[in-house]
């Protein structure tokens, strides 16, 4: 199901010209708009010529229904498309500067490259300062990391979540406010127009673009979007398969592994009982009933950290396993045997097995001399003292942690 | 007398919209991703400024996390993409009869100005498409297509920041 991963599917070099052809109809669409011209860009600020504002509204208007639709038949799983991270204040600032650069510059980074493309020297001189623009923010970027990092921070923030609208209704609402728009601009172009001179008419071809647009949204709040419920009814099939295939199931020295290395964002969840929690945990584990893991707690999941779900044995991590990554959250993984598995290596004296009789199905099978909480050595052992183990790492880093410097900064 | 090929018109500009909606949706459908401009100029940057000075790319990690240590930082599907969109550019340049050398620009502006003018909005587009993690492209049309809500106010403001300068600067374009 949508979206593919194309590397997977295509291997590294796939990938790269699939990513090339979507370029190339990028670059052509935009050239073909009139983008490879710096006065017809800078015409959209003297309300002259408002193509930049027809094309990039219809453009998000004709994607964004289209996401939608196929979302709402079950051909594409929008928790697994990338939506840009929402910080609020640099996005803000970045967009005034970038916006400023447009109007004295003439272009933005994708129409600049289509100018260059046809040969326009202010096109080459453009890019030119882009590239020196990036070198400048890349080498001042630590004095201002932490507004650049944590202002206006909220993560995957869509504007359905803000509102607390359902999706349908937001994405109709901008078809209609789009269709609006076009009304609106057509009629102020008019009034700004140098020459009069009325283009040909094509109100017909128009009429009927709009109304395809409406019967889009339409159709999108007919469907709606899957829910929750049915959304894991339909992925189930291929996460059992996943699951079964035990590829996101790591070994406990993987973990104790990752726990010493302080290049990698790891996050502990221990989905257990309170009481088997406060009995005995990983350090820096967080106790996460099931059912705290909702759109909130979910969103502010750091994705590029490696996520271990713990349970006594294996079932009941399983069954969060499925529910995280069919909401999309990346890097979830499984700790192999649980927490019984761990105390059978790694367990101190402390932690004394309960007779095999009491065996049950991800129940604890140790019992403990008081409230350990974290506290004990089996929390995080030392790797010099503990059992080494033979296995296949499994965990992907999906994005190293930068070392940071020394000081106070 | 030399001859000068006559620009064809461009596209319509919804059906230009239209046809630039399906490439950002089937780019998502087959990616997950929508489309870049910006990063794969940072990859250039940042691969320019490893090749001078490949131990200050270590030092500095805005760079570093593109081309730190033996990282090749045209390794990456925005690379591939910006080659993408120059050659789809070229191409429909050609078909409209639009490639050719020269420089578009206001009427009452000298050429060296332009030139000047670009680039110092190309160093301000840069700054601000890195400090708000992506240009027109991945922030304001992938993002906007999501309903990314940093998106939406990065758009927002793009168009608020090109009509606050537009009278300033007027006597470039008018």
């Amino acid at each position: 199901m949508a979206p593919l991963n194309p590397t997977a599917v295509l291997g590294a070099l796939g990938a790269g010209l699939l990513s090339l052809g979507i370029g190339f109809l990028f670059g052509f669409a935009l050239e073909q708009a009139g983008f490879g011209d710096s006065r017809k860009l800078a015409a959209q600020f003297y309300l002259r010529d408002m193509t930049v504002l027809k094309v990039m509204f219809t453009a998000i208007v004709v994607a964004m229904l289209l996401l939608s639709v196929f979302s709402g038949f079950h051909l594409v799983d929008l928790d697994k498309v990338w939506v840009n991270p929402t910080y609020l204040w640099p996005g803000i600032l970045g967009g005034l500067i970038l916006g400023f650069g447009f109007i004295i510059g003439g272009y933005c980074p994708g129409t600049s490259l289509v100018s260059l493309a046809t040969l326009k020297l202010d096109g080459l001189f453009f890019v030119l300062g882009t590239l020196t623009g990036i070198l400048l923010f890349s080498e001042t970027v630590d004095f201002f990391a932490i507004f650049f990092n944590y202002s206006g921070a909220y993560g995957r923030l869509t504007i359905p979540d803000l509102l607390g609208l359902d999706p349908k209704l937001v994405v109709s609402g901008i078809v209609v406010t789009a269709l609006l728009v076009f009304v609106g601009v057509e009629r102020v172009e008019l009034m700004f127009k140098k020459d009069r001179q009325l283009e040909p008419s094509s109100a017909r071809p128009r009429k009927a673009a709009a109304l395809v647009l409406l019967a889009g949204a339409v159709l999108v709040l007919f469907a709606g979007q899957p829910t929750l419920q049915a959304k894991l009814a339909w992925l189930e099939p291929e996460l059992d398969k996943q699951l079964e295939s035990r590829q996101f199931h790591i070994d406990p020295g993987e973990l104790l592994s990752l726990m010493h290395n302080n290049r990698i964002r790891l996050e502990l969840f221990d989905v257990r009982s309170e009481a088997d929690y406060n009995q005995f945990h990983l350090l820096d584990a967080r106790h996460v009933p099931p059912g705290k893991l909702d759109a909130a707690w979910i969103r502010n999941l750091p994705p590029e950290a490696v996520k271990v779900v713990m349970s006594n044995d294996e079932s009941q991590a399983g069954q969060v396993w499925k529910y995280l990554t069919a909401r999309g959250v990346p890097g979830v993984y499984i700790l192999e045997g649980g927490i019984n598995e761990w105390l059978e290596i790694y367990g101190t004296a402390a932690a004394r097995p309960l007779p095999e009789k009491v065996h049950e199905e991800d129940r604890l099978r140790f019992t403990f001399p008081r409230v350990l909480g974290s506290s004990d050595q089996a929390a995080r052992p030392d790797l010099k003292d503990s059992p080494e183990r033979d296995f296949t790492p499994k965990v992907k880093v999906l994005k190293p942690v930068p070392m940071e410097g020394g000081g106070c900064g | 007398m030399k001859d000068k090929p006559i620009q064809k018109p461009y596209m319509n500009p919804y059906l230009a919209g239209a046809l630039l909606g399906l490439v950002l949706f089937a780019s998502f459908m087959l990616t997950g991703h929508g489309l870049g401009a910006s990063g794969g100029l940072a990859r250039i940057t940042a691969g320019v400024v490893d090749l001078v000075a490949p131990r200050h790319v270590d030092r500095t990690a805005a760079l570093a996390e593109m081309a730190g240590g033996d990282q090749n930082p045209y390794d990456n599907w925005l690379v591939w993409a910006i080659c993408g969109v120059m050659l789809g550019g070229f191409i429909s340049g050609l078909l409209g009869k639009r490639v050719r050398v020269e420089t578009r620009m206001g009427p009452h502006v000298s050429t060296r100005k332009r030139w000047l003018m670009a680039f110092i909005g190309g160093i301000l587009v840069g700054i601000g498409a890195r400090l708000a993690r992506g240009c027109t492209s991945g922030q304001a049309l992938s993002g906007g297509a999501v309903l990314s809500v940093g998106s939406w106010a990065f758009m927002m403001a793009v168009f608020a920041g090109g009509y606050l300068l537009a009278l300033p600067v007027r006597k470039l374009w008018n």
